[in-house]
């Protein structure tokens, strides 16, 4: 008996493991204004989505034979919003124990039943890069995920992203705000340091790499000596010599235009590709240096002055900046403001006027060009994801509300089905079942 | 001798005509062909505000403009009037986690003797950068302990404190007692504790009562000692003569209806302010006749019982049952976004012409300063902005701004800042 139940659960777990990954659902987005981003407006368009991709954008198309039809006149229908910068869905945030800590990553933390996924739904966001935190200047690897909420934690896990790493610079690693703090300081303290220590840990994963080149080669010999030893095994330098062979991409949270610089030389001197550039308030200082290299940045549009290195963020860096050939987007780094990212795009309107569907690249398509997934997410189009958000005015308007934000042809937030279920419970709670 | 009787004639002449001259002419300024929104009335789509010194002359349809007057061309533009933050610490917090930079918060749970437009830094980095979004007048209000002290109104422009303040004091602030959770974070205060506070706070209002009792008996009978300067207790006494209102920060239901039984068993006046569950006790709220000024709507709902809209559609639920609101921003570096929190609540259910009135005529209304501000009426201070459309819209831009019949620079840090780096940046390419 025993017997067949253990082969049973095998047999069970084999078909799970084999069963297709989530296939993605299809509906139809009917009658919408549809803001494509990259195509322009389509004042009343339809989308089809079949099995999770767009399959087809326009007026007048009819619903396959058992396709949902959502209806969204006189609504507006966008590309779900893209967070490039949060630290949402995950069960920790920064490793403190140690100053460099290169070996960890976000994916093996992941934490899908986060109430703040749900949160992030309701405001239209449907992907997120989710990230180590800036108390190490060398920190972890980031994830990128789909906000597909009540899925397990995998089938969050968006393969088609850059695989990211995580580095700090400026008063968060030097520990500059710890006001109050008691016990020795670690160092680095300064920037000197954190500049010093990042370069250390590089030019040790170097010597790491030709270790590990030099044992290849020669075990690959014909006759390699019989005491030969690989080196020793070191997570740590693992990822930071993947870092040196260009198969993951920095993500660096700056705030001073200086530091920045400095860490760009860094880059060089170790031949490293730098994706993005977090918070950086002072981007607008060196515009030249960030266009030239082809780097982009994460920026706050406006929260700024919660500490001196944040004291010269200006709300119209992100139009300026964007105007002027750097790659911008908007991200929350906040479990509540991840909620109004569009509200944020819309103030690159006020504050330096963007043009509109500029603005709103700011939280749809320049976050997928910096995660690598401008190919499959970021704009509505034919053959991408149906990752889709529909706000009931102009998403770039103050008055404006989510109302329905999809993932994969799924609806993961849908507010009229919120609202009716809280009717419902409200209810039930004013009226006690008998007995 | 003639010869200069002559010369000191002509003098005074050149004197006089100059000063009489520029009174005649130079104290008009007439806005034109601007569509004005005065909130107190219908629109007017194609009127002019005449402004005399400081105050609205005349604001119609058909102005006769003064010859001589100073004409501003607002075709294109709707005229305003200048908003008012109901609750915030500009000029009181620069940096925030920077303690060099914060003087709204002291040590100690009484403090009724502080006065936070004596802390005020006019040059504060925040203030033209408020201003330039439409705001032109704010409460700068203390926080912290279990009587916070007293917050003051100021105009939105001015070199010193006492070239800023409109009206100080203009409330006692206290921080109610909570013996539910407010937030995620924050502790939760055992029930016990809670009542201790709220009987304390009780004591410290008869204790003033007394105080001033014994005052007045003292006055009158030479005879009988007068009791020793108390500063607690004589910063009290506008408090318990009503003519000073108490704002009351609270959050949870359970706590707006102990604040509510506090109010009505000491028969002061009071303002709310916070209320982030006001939805759940609205018509308690309207009831008692207590405004509220809600708090900063940047923030997660106080419980997900709640629902994550409970924020957004809490003042909404206020007004609808009859409570008279006005919003803040609850900050110093994001003041500048005050309307966004109205046009917000806009989102979830609040009419727009309620959410327009609870960042103009509301505040005016509930900070006791109506008849000079809040709306584009005769008589009222020239407070005005003009826009280019709906001074709620994030889009919108703001281009003129008049504080007190003056137009006020509209530059700020983030214009400077900029501005510093565009020919290194253009040089560079």
């Amino acid at each position: 008996m025993k017997k067949m139940i253990f082969l049973f659960s095998c047999i069970l777990i084999l078909s799970f493991a084999a069963s297709p990954a989530w296939p993605g659902g299809s509906l139809l987005v009917k009658n919408g204004t549809i803001l494509t981003v990259t195509k322009g407006v389509i004042p009343r368009g339809d989308i089809l989505i079949m099995g999770g991709i767009i399959k087809q954008i326009g007026e007048n198309i009819q619903a396959p034979p058992g396709v949902q039809v959502i209806d969204a006149s006189g609504k507006f229908v966008l590309p779900g919003i893209i967070d490039s910068h949060s630290h949402i869905a995950l069960s920790g945030t920064n490793e403190t124990g140690d100053v460099i800590t290169a070996e960890v990553d976000m994916a093996d933390v992941i934490d899908a039943e986060d109430l703040s996924i749900f949160t992030a739904l309701s405001g239209g966001v449907t992907m997120v890069h989710t990230m180590h935190g800036s108390a190490n200047p060398i920190g972890g690897r980031n994830v990128t995920l789909k906000l597909k909420r009540g899925r397990p934690s995998d089938e969050l896990v968006v393969p088609q992203a850059y695989k990211a790493l995580k580095f700090a610079l400026g008063e968060n690693p030097k520990q500059a705000n710890r006001i109050g703090a008691t016990g020795p300081p670690r160092y680095p303290v300064s920037r000197m340091g954190v500049n010093a220590i990042i370069r250390r840990e590089l030019l040790r994963a170097r010597t790491y790499m030709s270790q590990w080149d030099r044992y290849n080669e020669v075990s690959k010999s014909k006759s390699p000596p019989k005491t030969l030893l690989p080196p020793r095994r070191d997570l740590r330098l693992d990822t930071l010599a993947e870092l040196l062979r260009g198969n993951l991409v920095a993500r660096c949270h700056s705030y001073r235009a200086d530091e920045t610089l400095e860490f760009i030389n860094l880059s060089k001197e170790f031949g490293f590709k730098i994706a993005c550039f977090e918070h950086i308030p002072e981007a607008y200082k060196i515009v030249p240096e960030l266009a030239g290299e082809g780097i982009g940045i994460s920026i706050f549009l406006d929260n700024w002055a919660y500490k001196v290195e944040a004291a010269e963020g200006i709300a119209p860096m992100a139009a300026y900046c964007a105007q002027n050939g750097i790659l911008v987007s908007i991200n929350s780094d906040s479990a509540e403001r991840i909620r109004r990212l569009f509200n944020d795009a819309a103030k690159a309107i006020k504050y330096g006027g963007l043009p509109e569907e500029e603005a709103l690249k700011l939280v749809t398509l320049n976050p997928a060009i910096q995660l690598g997934v401008e190919k499959i997410a970021g704009s509505l189009e034919a053959g991408k994801h149906g990752d889709v958000a529909i706000f009931n005015e102009h998403p770039l308007s103050a008055y404006t509300r989510c109302e329905m934000t999809i993932i994969e042809g799924e609806v993961y937030f849908d507010r009229s089905q919120y609202l009716s279920e809280r009717e419902e419970a409200a209810k039930q709670k004013k009226e006690p079942k008998k007995g | 001798m003639k010869k200069h009787i002559l010369i000191l004639f002509s003098i005074l002449f050149i004197v006089a005509s100059l000063v009489f001259g520029q009174n005649e002419t130079k104290p008009y300024t007439a806005v034109k062909n601007v569509h004005i929104v005065p909130v107190v009335g219908d629109d007017i789509p194609a009127g002019t505000i005449l402004i005399k010194d400081k105050f609205i002359e005349a604001i119609g349809k058909d102005i006769v403009i003064p010859v001589g007057a100073r004409i501003v061309d607002g075709a294109g533009f709707y005229a305003y009037p200048g908003m008012i933050d109901s609750y915030c610490f500009l000029g009181l917090s620069e940096i925030s986690s920077i303690p060099a930079t914060i003087d709204h918060r002291e040590t100690g749970r009484i403090n009724p003797q502080l006065r936070s437009t004596e802390a005020l830094r006019p040059d504060s980095m925040h203030i033209p950068i408020t201003r330039s979004n439409g705001i032109t007048a704010a409460l700068v209000v203390p926080s912290g302990g279990l009587i916070a002290g007293q917050s003051g109104l100021i105009r939105l422009t001015g070199w010193t404190p006492g070239e800023m303040v409109i009206k100080s004091p203009v409330a006692m602030h206290v921080e109610f007692p909570s013996i539910s959770r407010r937030g995620f974070q924050r502790e939760q205060a055992p029930q016990e504790e809670a009542s201790k506070q709220v009987i304390e706070l009780k004591d410290w209002l008869n204790k003033a009562r007394f105080y001033q009792k014994r005052r007045e008996t003292a006055a009158k009978n030479l005879l009988l000692p007068m009791p020793e300067f108390d500063e607690k207790l004589d910063f009290l006494l506008p408090v318990v003569d009503g003519e000073l209102p108490l704002m009351i920060s609270v959050y949870a239901d359970k706590d707006i209806r102990a604040a509510i039984k506090f109010v009505q068993e000491e028969k002061i006046k009071a303002i709310f302010f916070g209320v982030t569950q006001g939805w759940k006790v609205a018509e308690e709220i309207a009831e008692a006749g207590i405004p509220a000024v809600i708090g900063s709507l940047y923030d997660m709902p106080p419980s997900w019982e709640d629902g994550y809209d409970a924020l957004y559609r809490n003042p909404a639920a206020l007004q609808k049952a009859g409570v008279k609101i006005a919003f803040s921003s609850q900050s110093a570096s994001l003041a500048k976004d005050l309307p966004y929190h109205a046009a917000k609540a806009a989102a979830f259910g609040l009419d727009k012409r309620e959410a327009l009135r609870a960042v103009t005529i509301n505040p005016a209304e509930i900070l006791g300063v109506a008849d000079i501000m809040g709306s584009l009426e005769k008589g009222k201070l020239a407070n005005i902005v003009l826009a280019n459309g709906d001074i709620l819209e994030l889009r919108t831009t703001i281009s003129r701004v008049f504080i007190d019949g003056q137009e006020v620079d509209l530059s700020s840090i983030y214009t400077e800042l900029l501005e510093k780096y565009k020919p290194r940046n253009k040089e560079k390419k």
